[in-house]
């Protein structure tokens, strides 16, 4: 058996001793490390807020910050509360994927257990709207014509007048509203995520954002009425008047065409 | 020089007053490539020789205004039927008013039938003999013309016109004056706009009221990033005029770091970085709040002019000629109040706006 020393110039050679190096200090730092501190307050929602940032460390602080103070590539997360990480990890629209006019939703990469802890993690960094309970954006007691006002004075310029969604300036848009939770549009109203402004209770009271809510259910859901036939996606003259070019006037065209057409001559027998 | 010879000279085209000739085929097409080739010959169609296939095309043109009138029979029973609130599903339409589903269809196909069994009778069944009717001058005789002319001659005589210049000249007048009330009354397309185009309810002292809660506003209520649409103390929804009125008066809040904020004036009007802009595009008037908040950019949908908030609502794209207006604000009592009029006039540019 040949000796060790005798493959040292074996091209594998610097991998081996560089992982050997890595397990060792590895090794080390696991046995010397200093033990976590007194476990005074061990209640459950510490224990979210260390899960969280544990996770926050692996998967946000690249843009934001290691202390969510923001960087110049994700804005500071103090105070955004634990609504905003709801909504932004439960639409999957945080973690990007990408920099770019807009982060689209996708769908998300934390589970629920996950998204809560990191909800925790960011709501300790300063007081912000916390997650809204099911009574506050369930449609009981809610009045759906007032939300139909509202959504069209205050949603409805960006989200078109039934929330199928629409454009902005330089590649960024509004979402189409349909089948998003009821919990995330109450979260969205309530922290503005990326350039939707956010909609306060000083601006938009708590019954206000209920009425919406319950206004989008009745004409955005699964099950809305289009009593004037075809929507075509709701999204106004555009649409339409496409529909009307292409179907209306080829079946015109056509129509014109049977008329003017030579008919069948008897064949010449 | 013979005919063929003539149109030889001349092969480009063939002159009006040589269509008379042209016409009667007397050319060769192989010679004149131009030359009207006349109808073609009549070709029979299979109904024309066939009176079982006649037949065939007249039991389906039967059949059409046929269904027709069951259509309209079935209009009038959906009509009278379907409750007006009625719901169904329909593949791939969705959940639709089942009245105007089968009030449009029958209605639709009683239309259609009629004008497709109409077109089928005159295709197959009426005579396609192709004939060609030449035109003819429509100018009258000689004789006519002249005793036309002589008739008004004479009338012209017999009414003295000519002779009797008082008549004459009032009737002249009269005429001329008669038009003049029809301009008088254009006066009645509304009472002139008056200070109406430059002023609003707006002025020193009036508070700003949140439109969605009705709630006096104040500035705790407006967080940085959020939007907030704002109108006159005193202007209700259930007043008459509440329309007309919130056309000029709707107001946009937003709040903005006061450092952030780059035009001295508007930092100067805004209260600790809330600013009040108009709501109203100065390009043609469209509603505009579609605010970006980490921008500060209000877009308008109707044709994309753009303005910067941060920077005295100034225009950055887009055909809008003017800034938006900015409201001045302060606070008394607690409470957002208006410390001026809008400055300059609200919504789109006016021939006097200057």
């Amino acid at each position: 058996m040949k000796k060790l020393s005798a493959r040292r110039r074996h091209p594998l050679a610097a991998l081996v001793v560089l992982l050997f190096a890595l397990a060792v200090t590895g090794g080390l730092y696991a046995a010397f490390a200093p033990a976590d501190k007194a476990q005074a307050d061990d209640t459950a929602q510490s224990l979210a807020i260390k899960e969280g940032k544990k996770l926050y460390a692996v998967g946000c602080a690249s843009c934001h910050g290691s202390g969510g103070q923001g960087t110049t590539d994700g804005p500071s997360l103090v105070g955004v509360g634990a609504a905003a990480v709801d909504f932004q990890v439960g639409t999957g629209r945080m973690p990007a994927q990408q920099p770019g006019a807009q982060v689209p939703r996708k769908k998300p990469i934390y589970n629920d257990a996950q998204r809560e802890q990191l909800a925790a993690y960011v709501a300790s960094l300063g007081p912000g709207p916390s997650v809204p309970e099911k009574s506050q954006y369930s449609s009981d007691g809610a009045n759906i014509g007032k939300g139909g006002e509202l959504f069209r004075t205050n949603c409805a310029q960006c989200h078109n007048f039934t929330g199928k969604g629409g454009a902005l300036t330089d590649g960024k848009f509004a979402p189409t509203l349909e089948g998003v939770d009821p919990k995330h549009i109450y979260e969205a109203m309530e922290t503005g995520p990326q350039n939707m402004p956010s909609f306060g209770d000083g601006s938009l009271s708590k019954q206000n954002k209920k009425d919406i809510i319950a206004y989008l259910g009745a004409v955005n859901g699964d099950e809305s009425e289009s009593p004037g036939g075809l929507d075509l996606g709701g999204l106004g003259p555009v649409s339409e008047g496409l529909f009307g070019y292409i179907f209306g006037l080829g079946a015109l065209v056509a129509v014109a065409i049977w008329v003017a057409a030579r008919t069948t001559k008897a064949k010449k027998s | 020089m013979s005919e063929t010879g003539r149109h030889e000279d001349v092969p480009e085209e063939i002159l009006p007053g040589e269509r008379e000739t042209a016409h009667e085929g007397a050319v060769s097409t192989a010679d004149n490539p131009f030359a009207d080739p006349g109808l073609p010959a009549h070709e029979h169609r299979a109904q024309d020789i066939d009176d079982r296939a006649a037949r065939r095309s007249e039991r389906t043109v039967a059949l059409l205004f046929l269904v027709s009138m069951i259509a309209t029979v079935g209009f009038i029973a959906a009509y009278v039927a379907i409750p007006i609130d009625k719901i169904v599903y329909i593949w791939p339409i969705g959940h639709i008013s089942a009245l105007n589903f089968a009030l449009g269809l029958t209605l639709g196909a009683a239309l259609f039938c009629i004008g497709a069994g109409a077109v089928h009778w005159a295709r197959t069944l009426m005579s396609d003999v192709e004939v060609a009717d030449d035109r003819h001058p429509i100018e009258a005789e000689p004789e006519v013309k002249a005793k036309v002319l002589a008739d008004f001659k004479m009338g012209a005589e017999e009414s003295q016109f000519g002779r009797r210049k008082l008549i004459r000249n009032t009737m002249f007048g009269a005429l001329a004056l008669v038009p003049l009330s029809g301009v008088v009354l254009l006066r009645d397309l509304g009472p002139l706009p008056g200070t109406k185009l430059r002023t609003t309810n707006w002025k020193k002292g009036v508070r700003l009221v949140n439109q969605s809660t009705n709630l006096p506003l104040r500035p705790e209520d407006i967080a940085v990033g959020s939007l907030t649409f704002a109108k006159p103390e005193g202007l209700e929804e259930d007043q008459e005029d509440f329309n007309e009125k919130i056309a000029k008066d709707a107001l946009m809040l937003v709040r903005i770091q006061p450092q952030d904020i780059k035009d001295k004036k508007e930092l100067a009007w805004s209260h600790e970085g809330i600013v009040a802009y108009s709501k109203i595009c100065t390009h043609v008037g469209c509603p505009i709040s579609l605010y970006e908040q980490q921008t500060h950019h209000v877009l308008c949908p109707c044709h994309q002019s753009t303005f910067d908030l941060s920077d005295g609502g100034r225009v950055i794209f887009g055909p809008a000629g003017h800034a938006l207006p900015q409201l001045h604000i302060t606070v008394k009592d607690g409470f957002l109040e208006a410390a001026s009029s809008f400055a300059e006039p609200v919504g789109p540019s006016f021939w006097e706006r200057g």
